[in-house]
């Protein structure tokens, strides 16, 4: 990718592709424990009037460990009738797509998993994978509440790819790239009317494009408002019912990791990535300073994803759908066709 | 058949048969959910049998007696003041209001009255029971429908009123204060002037709840229009409190029918909504607690100096007779039926708890909705698990 001095891609491919895989398990794993204790441990409980856990090391820091702890002793139940192969599947199924999605986002110039021209498109189409899991834990489960919850969301996380997808569509004519790196150098080689000290972040030319992917990412993540296939006051919790265990928590680091991830996509695509304004793109040091960088990103979008998680009451499914077809679609592809006039245009 | 001539027979075979191939395409195979009685909606032990087809409701068939502890039973072999006991765990959320029917009843049997400010303070701690009822239910609403942190703002807030019957009464949940002829004990120091404190911050929290929960978009969307009844069904099928007063029927028993209690020597309203939903019945509630604070407010302005217990005999007889008496209670109308013959005990009780009417409109109410507006419905009908069984 770039001509700077290169310490990774001096190694031999076996061990670009080792540390690749262990950077892309941490950084799945690293985000969804600092979701999972920032957000939901800690700011829900603020914005809760509680403290939440403070025992587990200093101010509860340790809880998560402890929770993981908990959820590995528990048995792995399965229920009598349930369809073992695909009840036992279905979380390794939800889980991989968040693997396979994590790869595409870059982290510095240096710092990818995998560098493709089909970046974006390519996270668009493994994204979808989480549905076809979500729809084999409602159905292996043998549980009604589990098969209205696996319905519910297939129908949900279909309904909002559309908006997602063709949110993004904006992004990728106004970078003229579907590679993730490309799109990062095309808002950092960016300028508002000439004026280039923050580079050219889509946020500010694609706003609304902006707006329609955060609320569609909320909706695949199904989190609150759109958090009818698990509403937990009514199917209990929908596909997820009668998980225990190790399965479970496969389940729980998948909602939250996906949260992270796409928080990251949406960083990448609307916040300007890992660059940071004044240092040049391809310096060395943004190999280090950029995953920081895409850190402090993810952080700010996912607390505005739990913000909304815990303020809003959940859409019927009926109403939520109407959202997506009436009211995202039309403005999404709106949106792309006023891009494509301006991209022609100037 | 001989008026429908051959042309109107053969156009209504064949929309029969037009029908009958429609319903066959369409036919699926019908899913009976059976939601309880350990589930998290129905907050206690309420089994609703719902025969749907796909996610719309065909038929509902609530089941109660989970929870049946016989307290009518109970009572009989229970000494007058020992009752309050048991009737305290009716509407384990609203403990003090389900005490007082049952000693007016005993008193209107012994026909003692209870001496002013006994009964200034009875209203006080009646009303201060409502408040700590339906501030539960603006938090469990949004919970239902699916927003988590105000139930927590509920639980924060109706501490501060638990913390004010528990000053007076030395009970949070269950009171056991109510006594016939009078009260148990006076008002503890300060406590006049630390109600007011809270009662400001009660309509804070109906403020917040109105910002947070009633003004919102989603809210209003999951609620207006769903669950609609009718002002001469919810009667017919005995509803009341704010159940129906959400249906525009102007009915409190405080106002029109005040026994023991002395709301009428306050300047409050009677809610209602013309609307007949969810909402409505979720906004009547709420402007309900607002006019609580307000009545104790004033009831504490001119609380009146004096005992707080009528003469009556340290063991009491009830003299035979039979008494009737209903009272305004948070989940609606409340009577105890009490039989007396002349014993220590009282004969036979009956229990008119307000959740078991409410309850049981379900059947019709929730014909033809969608199962989340099960939950919804529920919610906004606002029962207590203990109100129905008894």
């Amino acid at each position: 990718m770039s001509a700077s001095l290169n310490i990774i891609g001096e190694l031999a491919y076996w061990q670009q592709t080792g540390i690749r895989v262990g950077a892309g398990l941490a950084a799945v794993l690293l985000i969804a424990g600092t979701l999972v204790y920032l957000h939901l441990f800690k700011l829900v409980s603020f914005m809760q009037s509680r403290l939440g856990p403070m025992e587990a090391g200093p101010f509860g820091s340790l809880q998560l460990l402890a929770e993981v702890g908990k959820f590995l002793q528990k048995e792995d139940i399965f229920p009598r009738k349930a369809d073992r192969f695909v009840f036992a599947a279905a979380p390794f199924v939800v889980l991989m797509s968040t693997f396979l999605l994590v790869v595409v986002v870059p982290g510095g110039p240096d710092a990818w998993f995998i560098d493709t021209e089909l970046g974006i498109y390519l996270a668009m189409a493994v994204s979808s994978i989480s549905v076809i899991g979500i729809l084999m834990a409602g159905w292996g489960s043998a549980s009604k509440y589990s098969m209205l919850g696996g319905l519910r969301a297939t129908g949900q996380l279909i309904a909002y790819e559309l908006p997602l997808i063709l949110a993004v569509i904006g992004v990728v004519i106004q970078a003229g790239t579907m590679n993730m790196q490309g799109i990062v150098f095309a808002q950092a080689e960016g300028s508002i009317f000439g004026w280039d000290g923050i580079g050219n972040p889509y946020i500010l030319t694609q706003g609304v494009a902006f707006l329609i992917f955060m609320i569609a990412m909320q909706a695949e993540l199904t989190q609150a408002p759109f958090d009818m296939p698990i509403a937990e006051s009514e199917l209990v919790s929908g596909y997820m019912t009668e998980y225990s265990g190790m399965r479970f928590l496969l389940f729980f680091i998948g909602e939250f990791a996906t949260a992270g991830v796409f928080s990251a996509v949406a960083a990448v695509l609307f916040l300007g990535g890992w660059y940071i304004p004044g240092i040049d793109p391809n310096d060395n040091i943004m190999n280090v300073l950029g995953p920081l960088v895409m850190l402090v990103k993810i952080v700010g979008l996912t607390f505005v994803v739990f913000w909304a998680r815990f303020t809003f009451p959940r859409f019927r499914e009926d109403q939520l759908q109407k959202l997506a077809w009436k009211v995202l679609i039309p403005l999404a592809l709106a949106n792309i066709v006023v891009t494509g006039i301006l991209k022609v245009a100037f | 058949m001989t008026s429908i001539s051959d042309r109107e027979k053969l156009s209504y075979i064949a929309a029969q048969a037009a029908d009958a191939r429609v319903n066959v395409e369409l036919e699926t195979e019908g899913m009976t959910l059976n939601i309880g009685p350990q589930h998290p909606a129905t907050h206690g032990t309420l089994r609703i049998i719902a025969k749907l087809d796909g996610e719309q409701v065909v038929a509902v068939d609530p089941v109660m007696g989970y929870m049946h502890r016989g307290y009518e039973k109970l009572a009989e072999v229970r000494t007058y003041p020992q009752v309050t006991t048991l009737i305290n765990r009716i509407d384990w959320v609203g403990s003090f209001a389900n005490e007082v029917p049952f000693i007016l009843a005993a008193e209107r049997l012994m026909e003692v009255e209870a001496p002013p400010r006994a009964q200034w303070i009875r209203t006080i701690l009646f009303e201060m029971s409502r408040i700590a009822n339906i501030t539960l239910f603006l938090g469990d609403m949004g919970l239902q429908v699916g927003a988590v942190t105000p139930a927590f703002f509920a639980f924060r807030d109706r501490e501060h009123v638990l913390n004010l019957i528990e000053a007076v009464t030395g009970g949070r949940f269950h009171p056991n204060f109510d006594r016939i002829g009078g009260i148990k004990d006076d008002l503890p120091a300060g406590w006049i002037t630390e109600t007011r404190r809270v009662m400001k911050k009660m309509r804070q929290y109906c403020d917040e709840i109105e910002a947070l929960v009633e003004g919102n978009e989603i809210f209003q969307a999951r609620t207006r229009g769903i669950g609609v009844i009718p002002a001469d069904i919810g009667l017919s099928y005995g509803l009341s409190g704010a159940n129906i007063r959400g249906s525009g029927v102007d009915w409190d028993v405080r106002r029109d029918n005040p026994c023991g209690m002395v709301h009428n020597e306050t300047d409050w309203k009677v809610w209602t909504h013309p609307d007949g939903d969810s909402f409505a019945r979720f906004w009547v509630r709420l402007q309900e607690t607002r006019e609580s604070t307000r009545i104790i407010d004033q009831l504490l302005d001119n609380l009146p100096s004096g005992p707080i217990m009528a003469k009556v005999p340290r063991i009491i007889k009830v003299p035979a007779g039979e008494a009737y008496v209903e009272t305004e209670n948070p989940l609606g109308v409340m009577g105890y039926y009490v039989i007396s013959k002349g014993d220590l005990v009282p004969y036979r009780v009956k229990i008119r708890s307000a959740s078991f009417n409410n309850i049981s409109i379900t059947p019709w109410l929730l014909k033809g909705v969608y199962v989340p507006d099960i939950i919804t419905i529920l919610a906004s009908l606002y029962f207590i698990l203990g109100d129905i069984d008894r």
